[in-house]
């Protein structure tokens, strides 16, 4: 299999993916349960991205200057501070750790 | 000579952009920018241009666009490239699933919304407490990272490593901040809190020993059985109740 051919494979798998979730019968949505579980995958999925985001270093975990972002996104989120303040102290808060090291 | 009020109405929403057109666009300029690594990486991995740049306009899923040349540069063949980009993918029909019940995308719509369906646009979708700003926060997210994310990626092929690390600026640190504050409005209640950090302790455990990937799609399944199975909260939790 050449590269492109594999590029373009992968490009149509992963937008046959996307499509069909948003192709599902709605009957398969009226479960009672289904907001339930929606609302449970919306929190894991973001908590996971989250710890992916700020420990993966390929397939092992790392301790870097991520962590700094992390913990400076979490006090300007308690601290009630506009979305984009947030992501930009986080990125600030890595760049000036990764700086000092 | 007044104007109909719909027209007044789109003209106010224009010069002011509702919150979720906000957060999206904020998230579109966060994510988007990071596009530069990715093109940087993929010219490193071996890629050429086009290449880096295929991969942004149609595969569109910085996750599985970042598997793909991590096997690449890693010396794999191209269907291990494959078949980790799939898996990476398989999260996105997840997030189809969720989405249709919100936004219910129809026609050509439907196509479009289809290929904006990640991460962050599913995220920004999500936050939303009404149907409108749901949409908004979808399209404006999905399509602000479109149009940055390839923009960025041929700025990032071009430049190649003559740039130099994009880590150093901390595009990887805005990025964790923006996973958190988006996942922080849904911690209320005590319970979203317990399953937050179960969640993210499997995926830490996990990271290590499973595929790139299958440690997201654990979390998803751990929530999935979560949301099944553990009880509501009692209803003094839910929105309505006493606060």
């Amino acid at each position: 299999m050449t590269l492109w051919s594999a590029l373009l494979l992968a490009c149509a798998s992963t937008y046959a993916i996307k499509w069909l979730g948003h192709a599902v019968p709605a009957r398969w949505l009226r479960n009672p349960r289904m907001p339930r579980v929606a609302g449970a995958l919306t929190v894991a999925l973001l908590a996971s991205l989250t710890v992916m985001n700020t420990f993966a270093s390929g397939t092992a975990l790392a301790l870097d200057a991520r962590l700094a972002a992390l913990a400076t996104a979490a006090l300007a989120l308690a601290l009630r501070l506009p979305f984009l303040l947030v992501v930009l102290l986080g990125a600030a808060a890595a760049a000036l750790v990764r700086g000092l090291s | 000579m007044t104007e109909p009020p719909a027209r007044t109405g789109r003209l106010a929403a224009l010069r002011r952009p509702s919150p979720a057109t906000r957060m999206g666009l904020s998230i579109a300029a966060a994510t988007g920018l990071y596009g530069v690594s990715f093109g940087a990486l993929a010219v490193a991995a071996g890629l050429t241009v086009g290449q880096a740049m295929a991969l942004s306009l149609l595969m569109f899923t910085g996750g599985s666009q970042f598997a793909f040349i991590g096997v690449v540069a890693g010396g794999g063949s191209g269907a291990a490239a494959l078949g980790a980009a799939t898996l990476l993918g398989l999260r996105n029909g997840v997030y189809g699933i969720q989405l249709k019940s919100l936004l219910g995308l129809r026609g050509w719509r439907r196509w479009v919304g289809a290929q904006l369906t990640i991460d962050e646009s599913t995220a920004t979708a999500l936050a939303q407490t009404t149907a409108d700003e749901q949409r908004r926060g979808f399209w404006a997210a999905g399509g602000g990272i479109f149009v940055l994310w390839n923009l960025f990626t041929a700025v990032g092929a071009l430049l190649g490593d003559a740039l130099g690390d994009p880590r150093r600026w901390g595009l990887d640190g805005a990025a964790v901040a923006a996973f958190l504050g988006l996942l922080w409005p849904r911690l209320r209640q005590r319970e979203a809190v317990a399953l937050a950090l179960v969640s993210g302790l499997a995926t830490a455990l996990a990271l290590p020993w499973l595929p790139p990937g299958l440690p997201i799609l654990l979390a998803a399944l751990l929530g999935a059985l979560w949301g099944w199975w553990v009880p509501a909260p009692p209803p003094a939790d839910q929105p309505g109740g006493p606060t």
